[in-house]
């Protein structure tokens, strides 16, 4: 186990590197420079020679490979450049919006586990009946419709038909949460249901499950403590790896409902081609999406005795 | 196996075949609608009519109006062009440049040229989402192609994969041996015998896609990063109007309709086509 962990660190370090590199990369692709952009946004027309001079002060006459090395010998320490338009420094103005969007994700993640975990178990015991074809189309329904209509679509019922929420939120309270967090929940736990059904249907077909009911073992019995137990892992596996996307999709949601996270912080920032700020929602975002990724992988192993004591699985 | 077990397979297979056949008449008239768009609108897409501005819907504006007047019905049929043919387009450039990369790097199994390009898939896969789609997007300045120029970069790694797993399978398949001995050039091996054999999964995996990157194309045109307006595009329309959502709710919510029953469509078509290839994955 721990020659496991030091080997998937040790991986960890090209992957960050790659990440790095393509996110430094993707600014040049803008083919507009900085110090123009600067200068322009401040409403000044300035000479060439400023603009050369405040070039090399910035080292952005020296080549590619050192002003990529020297960016990310800031970015460990938390120096990410100022942004172009509020003239702010980048890495506190990002680090101040992240705990909303931490919030609205972990409720997320949240309102999913309550909504899909039961559905999904009730789907896989009632497979092929009415109830399971139901959960099914509902979860199909969800599947085919994207984040911004499920939010629009539930602006105009809950908040505006009903008038029982909020339509925008005011702060990060919870029940100005309540409508993002709601699409998000939807839209994950139309996906993530499946999965959970796939999952414990996987275990029902198993050959102890008949053994058990040929012991005369109650149906109810084997599935909480043997099937559940045994799919949990999976659940939990399926649903850690979840949360990375989720953390990319919130832009579009947050944006909907003035959600003041790093999401709608990014959508601004690309309007107004911020490219400091940009750069760092995506290095940042990429660097959470894997160290959640390293953290389920370990987990994975951590829980499941097979692996941990190094025997193969069938 | 039993007589009763192969009948109702049997009856599963025909099963399914009646819905590949319902389905898949159901996306070609999809795809009839956006190529004869122009022809099936009852109205202008773009005549502006303001003393008849954000009318409910009614007998001569089936879904409404916008708030220059517009009909709402023609807007979202002219939409339909866009919106589905830039989604086809994309999922085409992603296929065709992943399999391209992957049976390249499957025929080269292990080498330098290999290793480099699945590292560098590595580096796109460790984005979230949508997350460097983007930036990239916001980068190049937004735009249709320029958003599926975005979409194609993150989506291509997962067929680069599964074409270079299939590959290298296929490689060590003793027809290929035979072919190898028997003098075939290597591009008469790579497009005769390991292409037609790979391509199945590839295109289940496509079909499968086609709805999530109708639905990701949107949502960058959503965000301002897609197509730009007046272009008529379901995603930019409903962000154009997302501030009539209180007062004249059907011009913000058809074309969220229009997405939703596509991608369906399009999902629908996607599961069947793999429960017909592969009845095992049920």
């Amino acid at each position: 186990m721990r020659r496991y962990v030091l080997r998937r660190f040790l991986q960890l370090i090209p992957v960050l590197i790659g990440i790095t590199f393509l996110s430094f990369a993707l600014m040049r692709l803008a083919g507009s420079d900085a110090v123009q952009e600067l200068y322009t946004n401040a409403g000044a027309a300035v000479s060439q020679e400023i603009i050369d001079a405040r070039r090399a002060e910035l080292g952005l006459d020296k080549p590619f490979l050192q002003q990529y090395l020297s960016w990310l010998g800031g970015l460990l320490h938390g120096d990410m450049g100022i942004s172009y338009i509020s003239g702010r420094d980048v890495f506190r103005t990002f680090i101040s919006k992240l705990p909303a969007t931490l919030e609205l994700t972990g409720l997320s993640v949240l309102a999913t586990i309550v909504i899909s975990i039961p559905l999904g178990i009730l789907a896989a015991v009632k497979r092929d009946r009415i109830t399971d074809y139901l959960l099914r189309f509902l979860s199909f329904i969800g599947n085919s419709m994207p984040g911004f209509f499920v939010a629009l679509l539930l602006m105009q019922i809950v908040a505006i038909r009903l008038g029982w929420l909020p339509v925008i939120s005011t702060g990060t309270s919870l029940k100005s949460a309540a409508m993002p967090v709601l699409t998000l929940a939807i839209s994950m736990s139309s996906k993530y249901m499946r999965q959970v059904r796939a999952a414990v249907l996987d275990e029902l077909n198993k050959e102890y499950v008949d053994g058990g009911r040929a012991r005369g073992v109650k149906d109810s019995t084997i599935l909480i403590k043997s099937v559940l137990r045994a799919a949990m892992l999976t659940i939990i596996t399926l649903l850690a790896l979840s949360i990375g996307s989720l953390l990319g999709g919130t832009a579009i949601i947050e944006s909907i409902f003035m959600w003041d996270g790093v999401g709608k912080l990014a959508v601004d920032a690309i309007t107004m081609r911020d490219y400091p700020l940009i750069q760092a929602y995506v290095v940042w975002m990429a660097i959470i999406y894997v160290l959640v990724n390293l953290v389920t992988d370990l987990l994975y192993h951590a829980l499941d005795p097979r692996i941990r004591l190094g025997v193969s699985r069938q | 196996m039993s007589q009763v077990t192969v009948r109702k397979q049997k009856r599963k297979k025909n099963h399914v075949r009646t819905r590949l056949i319902v389905f898949a008449v159901l996306a070609g008239i999809l795809l009839l609608c956006s190529l004869f768009s122009a022809y099936l609108t009852p109205c202008d897409p773009y005549l502006q009519d303001l003393s008849n501005a954000k009318a409910a819907p009614s007998a001569a504006h089936l879904l409404g109006t916008d708030r220059y007047g517009r009909d709402m019905l023609s807007r979202v049929i002219i939409g339909s062009r866009t919106s589905i043919y830039s989604t086809l387009l994309l999922v085409a450039v992603v296929t065709v440049t992943g399999t391209v990369v992957g049976v390249f790097c499957g025929w080269q199994g292990g080498k330098w040229t290999d290793t480099v390009l699945m590292r560098i898939s590595d580096m796109f896969l460790a984005f979230p989402g949508l997350v460097f789609a983007m930036a990239v997007a916001g980068v190049l300045g937004g735009g249709l192609h320029n958003a599926i120029l975005a979409l194609a970069a993150i989506s291509w790694p997962k067929y680069a994969r599964i074409a270079r797993s299939q590959t290298l399978a296929q490689k060590e398949m003793p027809y290929i041996r035979a072919a190898v001995l028997a003098g075939s050039s290597t591009a008469k091996i790579l497009f005769h015998h390991i292409l037609p054999n790979i391509i199945g999964p590839i295109l289940v995996t496509a079909m499968l896609d086609i709805g999530t990157m109708m639905m990701e194309l949107a949502g960058l045109s959503f965000l301002g990063l897609g197509a730009k307006p007046p272009a008529a595009e379901w995603g930019s329309m409903m962000s154009d109007t997302r501030s009539l959502i209180t007062t004249a709710p059907w011009v913000t919510l058809a074309p969220g309709f229009a997405i939703f029953l596509s991608v369906m469509v399009f999902n629908l078509l996607g599961d069947t086509v793999r429960d017909y290839v592969d009845p095992k994955s049920r």
